[in-house]
């Protein structure tokens, strides 16, 4: 029989903790941990929600011009490197940055897969291996977006109350979910190393590691709110 | 410890990461369409196949028992009302700028500021 009842001298705060992490299993084979990841990720794909329903509502609302974000994000590609020329005159590309931003986010969801799968393997130096590769991606990722965001700031103007292109909502928009988004990167980033380090260190040793699993979870959710800000936020 | 792991050939990984990248090409390119509902329908559609390879194969949900794909599923399609519902009350705001405070309707975008520069 499952205990049901606490001992006289425990707090209703250790009564609790005791009770939510008694794993009661309605999730068969899955890890509490995962389950409860799985919980945080809903309630955060709540939050993302309704981030993009607000721009959304706004970006319908608005009778101020919405500034074309392919052109706002185009890069030039440079007609000279190091004093050598290779084309006539500078390339401007549509949303350079942001295609590549994308390819080295989703190229890091794939070695976090490979990292889970070298977990159930048993293959610790291939699980922090490939987390660090993941981390260093992510950082990547955090680096252009820092680059991204300098540019609209000093080169365009842009700030989360002004928007010389139009409508001053693009700004608060762009910053808040984009913002949100490089914030889980970057959280991400740490929560992969700490593991990665304790996986090295043998802390889940006794376990079937799938402390990495849960760890892929938060970093492929990354990924996945990525795909739905760059389809309704840079292409729309 | 006795849970099972996910464990599956890495082959299907390394496909849904192939996939992945041509999806995201295919909607880079659709930059270069013209707008109008087919240039909407490509972004749509591969956004939504990205989505479901990442949920599918790299989060394992289509291996999961159907207990957990319902809990974690379903409840985001509330999520719908809420944007039905807010696309009609913004549609409705903006019929009422429009209407009473005479504001022009959807102008051309300026262009970035001239780019100064710095020292």
């Amino acid at each position: 029989m499952t205990e049901t009842t606490a001992p006289g001298n425990e707090s209703i705060f250790t009564a609790t903790a005791r009770d939510w992490s008694s794993d009661v299993t309605t999730f068969k084979g899955v890890p509490w941990g995962k389950a409860m990841m799985w919980i945080f990720l809903v309630s955060d794909t709540f939050i993302f929600t309704c981030f993009l329903v607000s721009y959304m509502t706004v970006r319908m609302t608005v009778t101020d011009p919405w500034p074309n974000p392919s052109e706002v994000f185009a890069l030039a590609i440079p007609n000279e490197l190091f004093g050598l020329q290779f084309f006539e005159s500078s390339i401007p590309v549509p949303l350079l940055l942001i295609a590549i931003m994308t390819f080295v986010l989703i190229s890091s969801s794939g070695t976090m897969a490979m990292a889970v799968n070298m977990g159930y393997q048993r293959n610790k130096k291939g699980v922090v291996l490939l987390m660090v590769a993941t981390a260093l991606l992510g950082m990547t990722f955090v680096g252009m977006q820092i680059f991204e965001w300098s540019k609209l700031i000093i080169d365009e103007e842009v700030a989360a109350w002004q928007n010389p292109m139009g409508a001053a909502q693009f700004g608060s928009f762009f910053f808040m979910v984009t913002g949100f988004h490089g914030l889980h990167v970057s959280a991400g980033v740490a929560y992969l190393l700490i593991v990665a380090w304790r996986v090295g260190r043998g802390h889940y040793d006794h376990t079937n590691f799938e402390i990495v699993e849960i760890t892929g979870l938060y970093w492929h959710f990354v990924d996945l709110v990525w795909v739905f800000i760059f389809a309704l936020f840079y292409l729309w | 410890m006795a849970t099972e792991g996910q464990q599956h050939p890495i082959k299907i990984y390394l496909l849904v990461w192939g996939l992945l990248f041509a999806f995201s090409a295919i909607s880079y390119a659709s930059d270069y369409l013209d707008d109008g509902v087919f240039r909407t329908s490509v972004i749509l559609l591969f956004m939504i196949l990205k989505a479901a390879a990442i949920v599918a194969v790299f989060m394992h949900m289509q291996w999961e028992r159907y207990a957990l794909i319902f809990a974690i599923l379903l409840p985001p399609l509330a999520l719908m009302v809420l944007m039905t519902l807010m696309a009609i009350e913004a549609d409705y705001a903006w019929a009422t700028r429009v209407e009473y405070m005479g504001e022009p309707i959807a102008p051309e975008p300026k262009p970035p500021p001239t780019h100064k520069p710095h020292h």
